[in-house]
């Protein structure tokens, strides 16, 4: 009896590899297909599980912390300071997911090293901690943006020209994150069209710029174009572009005029004409040496950044292309889309002579010993420009502050350099875009900023969105 | 070195086993090692010493690495247990000294001749058919009836019967597996027992059959039937009689797939775990086995550490049902990885080995086939309940020998023990002997 004996423990050994084979398949070959099941809580389960580490602003006031609730899981609490960067922070919840800097910073925040530093500490017996990420953002500076703001719909975007660091970036209308883990008030928050409080405005909106964008047509006019400051052009109005007239604010006749003159002035058709000598080649060329067209280099999600640009249909279209009526892109018309942060990026890039850095939120990652884990370098995206034309271009702004359509935007004893812009929404009942984009001070530029405020009845640039720009560089140049 | 001795040392692994285990636990919990993880390893090592001693007094020659392999698999599980819940390692701990009196005392009862039980076998037999149908007093668990109540303690009468069935079995086939052979006829091809006799072996069909019509559970079925065929084919040295036996039984249950809902909703669970109307279904949907191997998922190859999977939340209900059961190779799958699953079958494969080695050095006719059907019998809870967490057949409630929760399943497992070191005994005195 001992050969069938044999062939049974055979057939066992066949059974038990049956086992081995089921388990390696659910363990390790399949795992990631069942961990992605959407039945399958347990990943975020076990993200809850984790210490999340905190969110600071610049000068470290606590924004967001953990607390363990009585299921072990630890829950997020936003700090009230973080109702100001309600939309920049983001949210963590267990029911909803994550957005902002909670996701761009999850695998920070959640203690997600590499898989080494996870078995070491495992055979520590350490319970895994997240790390702590301490931002670029300025609490104060942000509260004067948005008391500046004042219930306007709007965004305002305030970066540091030399590193790129981003210090203030706020969005109306906001909300308390704490309440979106009511899952009833983020369905009422998510679906809120009127007011998409959610929406971070100031990387998702993308808004008219209007003559803000006339910065742009003289980079690339300016920037070996064959234009210079001096270069006169016939600034009549109404005046022929693209088959279709195109008038001044006001109607005004300006007659022959430098550029410089132009911009303090904000000249329709001067610009017009300039950017149609340019050309939609070299027009599309500065726009996506500034960044358009693309997502900014932010360390923020994706999914809450619209690249700039002109939209057909929602979708990008070149500016490069024949469809495109490069005479009224030059004055910031026509189907161009930027948001504040882009147009935040084009006062910093002129006022770091020329480079343009990539937008940082991140200062710095520490962990729980306090100990910095990784600092975040300030990082160079490009040079958009000769330093001269930074240099001429930063002349010709502080010519709108100092005496043309930005005045609003000057301060006390510092030069500030600026462009205003009002675009059009609806002509028959005024309804405009104000928005203003510049830095200061004017010769050592400490602060690059972005305004743009939703359908203001009868706003103007100069008028509405300069105050703000002026306010909050204050506060940051205290 | 002697095979006590052998043994002695055996039992040395395991008691630092349980010791680290214990400790790893401490760290997980407190983050700070209690000397209470040094008292459980050393009262663990009294214990296994203890019965040691039992052993060495009266099976001098019985296999050394048997019970080494059951102790470590017994510690394993108290402390996966401990880890779960604490209580249920105190009442597991409890339970482990039961088995191991009751494990001393089948030995000390038949150390003499294990023999004596083929006077018994009818009764026996009688005996382990009145223990499977007991439970269909209580109340279904899940749609099967597995355990009853005696007073506070659940018992689940199929751990018991297991062992009388392969003891009968075990006895009638020494009887009649020469007939079986020698009157055979060929049918189309196919060997057939004689008729006389295919009538008992159609009564064991018939109540396998019946327990799956009774208590309705697929996996104590499969086990009894699984094990009558493999008792049936070491006795004849026929594999059409095993093909002729899987094929009543394939037939059989497909019929009452049809008839009772409780297996259909299994096969069902089974195929599509991942349906939502089956995960979100009450009573026996696909949640159980879906959330199995989500959690064997979270393992990988090394696993999360022990304390790390997530079985529980607060006092919410169980994310993993029946974790210190059915699902406990879930939860090791989940904390010690792929490598310590592995480890635990290969444990198990061990003691299969030394259990089918036993029979191939018994001797008389009734040893071999006792520690065959022991053998397999275990061997084949092991792939049930495996087989039924990984998904690999429909998940089905028995337990896994030795390490889930369970005083009837660790009670019966050490008496199985017991017999087959009775038999192994023997068997290598008389192979020693010139």
């Amino acid at each position: 009896m001992n050969a069938p004996i044999l062939r049974l423990f055979g057939l066992v050994l066949v059974l038990f590899a049956a086992l081995v084979g089921m388990t390696s398949w659910n363990s390790v070959i399949n795992a990631e297909e069942y961990r992605s099941n959407e039945l399958n809580a347990r990943p975020q389960i076990q993200q809850q599980r984790v210490h999340r580490g905190v969110i600071r602003a610049r000068d470290d006031t606590l924004l967001a912390r953990s607390v363990r609730g009585s299921d072990d899981l630890y829950k997020r609490r936003y700090a009230p300071e973080a109702q100001l960067f309600a939309q920049v922070i983001g949210y963590d919840f267990l029911r909803i997911g994550r957005a902002g800097l909670e996701q761009s910073r999850n695998d920070a925040l959640a203690g997600e090293r590499n898989e080494l530093t996870s078995v070491v500490d495992q055979l520590r017996g350490r319970r895994r901690v997240g790390d702590s990420i301490v931002t670029n953002l300025d609490p104060g500076a942000q509260r004067a943006a948005l008391q500046a703001l004042g219930g306007r719909k709007g965004a305002v975007v305030a970066i540091e020209p030399a590193t790129g660091k981003v210090r203030v970036m706020a969005s109306t209308p906001t909300y308390d994150p704490n309440r979106l883990d009511d899952s009833g008030v983020y369905r009422r928050l998510s679906t809120d069209e009127a007011n998409s409080p959610l929406i971070n405005r100031a990387t998702q909106a993308g808004y008219p710029p209007g003559s803000t964008f006339k910065v742009v047509t003289a980079t690339a006019a300016l920037d070996g174009g064959g234009f210079t400051p001096e270069s006169t052009v016939v600034g009549n109005s109404p005046m022929n572009i693209s088959g279709a007239p195109l008038r001044n604010f006001s109607n005004e006749q300006f007659g022959s005029v430098t550029l410089t003159t132009a911009l303090t002035k904000s000249v329709n058709t001067v610009w017009a004409q300039v950017a149609e000598r340019v050309g939609n080649d070299r027009m599309a060329e500065y726009m996506e040496r500034y960044g358009f067209d693309s997502d900014p280099p932010m360390d923020y999600p994706d999914a809450q950044m619209l690249p700039s640009g002109v939209y057909e249909g929602g979708e990008l279209l070149s500016p490069a292309s024949e469809r495109v009526d490069i005479g009224r892109v030059g004055i910031g018309q026509e189907r161009l889309r930027v948001t504040p942060l882009q147009m935040a990026t084009i006062a910093a890039t002129i006022a770091n002579g020329g480079v343009r850095m990539k937008p940082r939120l991140t200062s710095r990652i520490v962990d729980a010993d306090g100990r910095t884990v990784e600092r975040i370098e300030p990082e160079r995206a490009r040079r958009v420009m000769s330093r001269q034309t930074a240099s001429q271009l930063t002349d010709m702004m502080g010519n709108v502050v100092r005496e043309g359509t930005g005045t609003a935007a000057a301060l006390e004893g510092i030069e500030v350099a600026g462009k205003t812009g009002t675009a059009e929404l609806d002509i028959a009942r005024r309804i405009n875009q104000p928005s203003f984009i510049g830095f200061a001070p004017r010769d050592r530029p400490r602060v690059a900023i972005a305004v743009s405020l939703e359908r203001i009845p009868g706003g103007q640039g100069g008028v509405d969105a300069a105050p703000i720009a002026q306010r909050v560089m204050r506060e940051l140049l205290r | 070195m002697t095979a006590r001795n052998r043994e002695l040392f055996a039992l040395i692994p395991a008691s630092l086993l349980v010791t680290a285990g214990f400790a790893a636990v401490f760290i997980q919990r407190d983050d700070l090692l209690s000397d209470l993880s040094l008292t459980y390893g050393a009262l663990f090592l009294g214990l296994c010493l203890a019965a040691h001693l039992v052993l060495r007094m009266t099976l001098r020659d019985a296999d050394p690495y048997m019970f080494p392999l059951v102790a470590v698999l017994a510690c394993f599980g108290l402390v996966m247990l401990y880890r779960l819940d604490e209580s249920l390692a105190r009442d597991q701990a409890g339970w482990f000294v039961v088995g191991l009196a009751l494990f001393a005392g089948t030995i000390l009862g038949l150390r003499g001749d294990h023999r004596v039980l083929e006077r018994y076998r009818y009764s026996i037999a009688l005996v382990g058919m009145l223990l499977l149908l007991l439970p269909r007093l209580g109340s279904p668990v899940n749609g099967a009836y597995l355990s009853f109540d005696v007073g506070p303690i659940a018992f689940q009468p199929a751990e018991f019967a297991k062992i009388a069935i392969v003891i009968f079995l075990a006895s009638y086939l020494r009887d009649t597996r020469q007939v079986l052979v020698v009157g055979a006829r060929r049918f189309l091809g196919i060997t057939f027992p004689p008729l006389k006799h295919l009538g008992p072996l159609l009564a064991v069909w018939g109540t396998a059959m019946l327990l799956l019509f009774v208590i309705q559970d697929l996996g104590s079925s499969l086990m009894f039937f699984g094990g009558f065929l493999a008792l049936v084919y070491v006795a004849t040295n026929r594999v059409s009689f095993v093909v002729i036996g899987m094929a009543l039984f394939a037939v059989g249950a497909r019929m009452l797939y049809a008839v009772r809902p409780t297996i259909q909703s299994r096969v069902d669970a089974w195929l599509n775990p991942f349906d939502p109307e089956l995960y979100n279904r009450e009573i026996g949907g696909s949640y159980q086995i879906a959330q199995s191997v989500f959690s064997q998922a979270d393992g990988g190859l090394f696993g999360q550490g022990f304390g790390q999977a997530v079985v529980q939340l607060g006092d919410n209900p169980p994310i993993l049902p029946a974790a210190h059961t059915d699902l406990i190779y879930a939860v090791i799958a989940d904390e010690l990885g792929l490598l310590g699953a592995c480890a635990v079958l290969l444990v198990y494969l061990l003691l299969v080995e030394r259990g089918f080695k036993t029979a191939m050095l018994a001797t008389d006719s009734f040893s071999k086939l006792l520690a065959t059907g022991l053998t397999a019998v275990l061997a084949l809870q092991v792939f049930v309940i495996v087989g039924g967490v990984t998904k690999l057949i429909p998940l089905t409630g028995v337990t896994l020998p030795f390490i889930s929760y369970g005083g009837s399943s660790i009670v019966a497992n050490f008496i199985l023990l017991a017999l087959l070191l009775l038999v192994s005994d023997r068997a290598r005195r008389e192979a020693a002997r010139p």
